[in-house]
């Protein structure tokens, strides 16, 4: 065996003993090269007529061959077939960020138009009518309407969500690190978790529309008054919980049991323990995960269709009367346009919430990674 | 996921033998919110199966007439469950080979200083709401394969699912499949990354030492321990692809069970719900409630059985 792979890694013509156990003998450049060469095909094709995704896969399939082909005759067929595989992974990772590309930049292409109407961040949709929207696509008139209400919307529902899901969501992951004897109670509850990871979006605002709609029906009042922001702060805590939970079991989990100890040495309670030491130490990771639950939730779009109902107006209490939010929003402008036969100024709205959306999920993200980064506890032998 | 289980101390101060100075009342209490909060976990779940389950049985047991399509909910329910299962399992066929490689490339092929900003990157893609994913679907990427459908049907058209008639501004379960597989991906490939890295490093070098080339190097070391992981995560991109709703619900253009592919038609349980739940009431309603229970329910078993994969190689390799 070793024998085998010894004679395959000789190379032919140049057996200087101290390259043998050498992995690349083929030029550096070379590679570059016929990258260079592959891109080359692909606009000559692309010039030629064809279609520019069919140009890039005919020239990366040529790019494959001739590659695997020359690393194959020059270091044989082992090392001829990682070559093969190291540009089939380094292609699976291009092709990967073709669609973020894509999406970002139809997004900020089109959604910049969108945000410059005036007063989009400062109007909600009371007043905007077909007749309006057609007059605008014709340029009569301005584009007007804005997503005020669905910012407000948005703003309200992810706060109630937070509010219910973050306390349920600590304490029941302290209580499953600290206080848990992992008898069936607790195993039952990891399990109960793992399955609420898995429950669609879709569901859970059914389940809460569901909830509330009992609610109102057993206390004899009308099932309507269900639909409001509340609702669907339900409907997204139930998708929230168990994500705070794992990220805080997780953080939870890493705290050096040493710190406790030397907190009971000390002879502080349990509780203050938890509060003071496991907590604070804990802390930056739980925040970055709950913030990461906040961005996922705010994207949401299903559950709050189902549950706050389409609103043109902003409404700041979500205990009452419908809501509008920016995913919804979004959904809304682009299958029922405000002027079915002029779609065009609902699109533009669309896109440009779609941007601010986009725009909110990503700095939330990138908050998280702050607090995870900048609050992080010092790392030592670890 | 984690491998560090340190194992918290379960032995407080009171029981260190020194006399207690009193103030257990913080900590009974801190323990009853504990275990109260643990226990609304239960509730709403056993909630969510009661209003699921209380709310569909109207459409379940009504005369098959009075459902829609006239012949009972089971007929009205089964063409949705056959959409949706093939919408996840296009969207896997596309994602899975993908999403490994991708994780392949952040965890041993990239240099170390980009990996990481890779990484991110891909966690960017996860981070783009499913409704924005929809309206690229819907504006850009659907008239975009147009083309390619047109060129499909024309050559490979006497298969049954490319043809006949393709959808003029792409709006297919096709599209949609694929817009599924994009979003998926990146929750494949995070999951795998993590699994991929954790391989033993000795083990990773003994292959090298013995003269394995990089690519053989991750088949004998890298593939085998991270296998269940691999089941596993595609296994919850399943689960995500089952109930991603408004992809589908904005790019395709719903309608019957069809096998064609390429043109307008099929439906799958979540978008179905979007799309007629705002305006359903009454046994319309139970209807769309019941359909989130079989939704509800087949996720359920994705998931088991991803759990299932993981706990029977779980005694095989490290990953867990």
């Amino acid at each position: 065996m070793t024998q085998q792979q010894h004679l395959d890694q000789t190379l032919p013509e140049q057996p200087d003993p101290s390259r043998v156990l050498r992995t690349a003998s083929l030029p550096q450049w070379l590679v570059w090269a016929l990258a260079g060469a592959a891109l080359l095909l692909a606009l000559i094709l692309t010039l030629a007529g064809l279609h520019v995704a069919l140009a890039v896969v005919i020239s990366y399939l040529v790019f494959l061959a001739a590659w695997t082909a020359i690393s194959i005759t020059r270091l044989g067929r082992r090392k001829g077939i990682n070559n093969l595989w190291t540009a089939i992974v380094v292609g699976a990772f291009l092709l990967a960020l073709l669609p973020l590309i894509s999406v970002l930049f139809t997004v900020i292409t089109k959604g910049v138009q969108g945000i410059m109407i005036p007063g989009f961040f400062g109007s909600d949709m009371v007043g905007v009518t077909g007749l309006q929207d057609q007059a605008a696509a014709r340029g009569d008139a301005p584009i007007i309407g804005g997503i005020q209400h669905a910012l407000v919307g948005t703003l309200m529902i992810t706060l109630v969500a937070t509010i219910i899901s973050v306390p349920i969501g600590l304490l029941t992951s302290i209580y499953l690190v600290e206080y848990s004897s992992k008898g069936v109670f607790s195993r039952a509850i990891t399990f109960l978790v793992d399955v609420m990871t898995g429950i669609p979006s879709i569901v859970a605002g059914l389940f809460a529309a569901a909830m509330m709609m009992g609610f109102y029906q057993a206390t004899g009042q009308s099932i309507q008054k269900a639909t409001m922001g509340l609702t669907a702060a339900i409907a997204l805590s139930v998708l929230m919980i168990p994500v705070v939970v794992r990220t805080t079991e997780e953080m939870l989990r890493v705290v050096p049991n040493e710190l406790r100890e030397a907190s009971y040495a000390l002879g502080v309670r349990k509780w203050r323990t938890i509060m003071q030491v496991v907590i604070p130490t804990a802390i930056s990771g739980i925040a970055s995960g709950v913030t990461l639950a906040i961005a996922r939730v705010a994207g949401e779009t299903a559950p709050i269709l189902v549950t706050a109902g389409v609103a043109v107006q902003t409404n700041w209490n979500p205990f009452q009367n419908w809501m509008m939010t920016l995913p919804v929003f979004i959904y809304r402008q682009l299958t029922h346009p405000t002027a079915p036969s002029q779609p065009g100024p609902s699109e533009l709205r669309a896109w440009g919430a779609a941007l601010v959306l986009i725009l909110i999920v990503m700095a939330l993200n990138g908050i998280a990674r702050f607090i995870a980064w900048k609050f992080a506890p010092k790392k030592s032998g670890r | 996921m984690s491998q560090v289980q340190t194992g918290p101390a379960q032995a407080g101060p009171s029981q260190s033998g020194i006399p207690s100075r009193g103030g257990g009342t913080g900590d009974t209490v801190f323990k009853v919110l504990t275990v109260v909060a643990a226990s609304i976990i239960l509730a709403v779940l056993f909630f969510v199966a009661l209003f699921l389950v209380l709310n569909s049985l109207p459409a379940m047991t009504a005369p098959a007439e009075t459902v829609s399509g006239g012949r009972g909910f089971w007929v009205y329910v089964l063409p949705l469950v056959i959409g949706t299962l093939i919408s996840a399992f296009i969207a896997l066929l596309f994602a899975t080979p993908v999403a490994i490689l991708v994780a392949l490339f952040i965890s041993h092929f990239a240099p170390q200083r980009i990996s990481k900003g890779v990484g991110y990157t891909i966690d960017l893609l996860a981070a783009i709401p499913s409704v924005v994913y929809g309206a690229w679907g819907m504006s850009f990427f659907g008239p975009a394969l147009v083309p390619l459908y047109q060129w499909l049907a024309k050559y490979l058209g006497f298969i049954p699912i490319f043809g006949p008639g393709v959808s003029g501004l792409g709006r297919s379960l096709l599209t949609a499949s694929l817009v599924l597989a994009v979003m998926i991906l990146p929750i494949i490939t995070s999951l795998c990354r993590e699994i991929f890295v954790q391989t033993p490093t000795l083990h990773e070098e003994a292959a090298l030492a013995l003269g394995a080339t990089k690519w053989e190097m991750i088949l004998m070391t890298v593939f085998p321990f991270a296998r269940a992981g691999i089941v596993s995560s595609v296994m919850l991109g399943l689960g995500r692809a089952l109930g991603e709703t408004m992809a589908i619900a904005l790019v395709l253009s719903p309608g019957p069970l069809t096998a064609n592919l390429l043109d307008t038609g099929n439906n799958t349980i979540p978008a179905e719900i979007a799309l007629n739940y705002p305006e359903a009431f009454g046994l319309r309603q139970s209807e769309l409630i019941g359909a989130g229970l079989v939704l509800f329910v087949l996720t359920f078993l994705v998931n088991m059985f991803a759990r299932w994969i993981v706990g029977r190689y779980s005694q095989f390799s490290g990953a867990n």
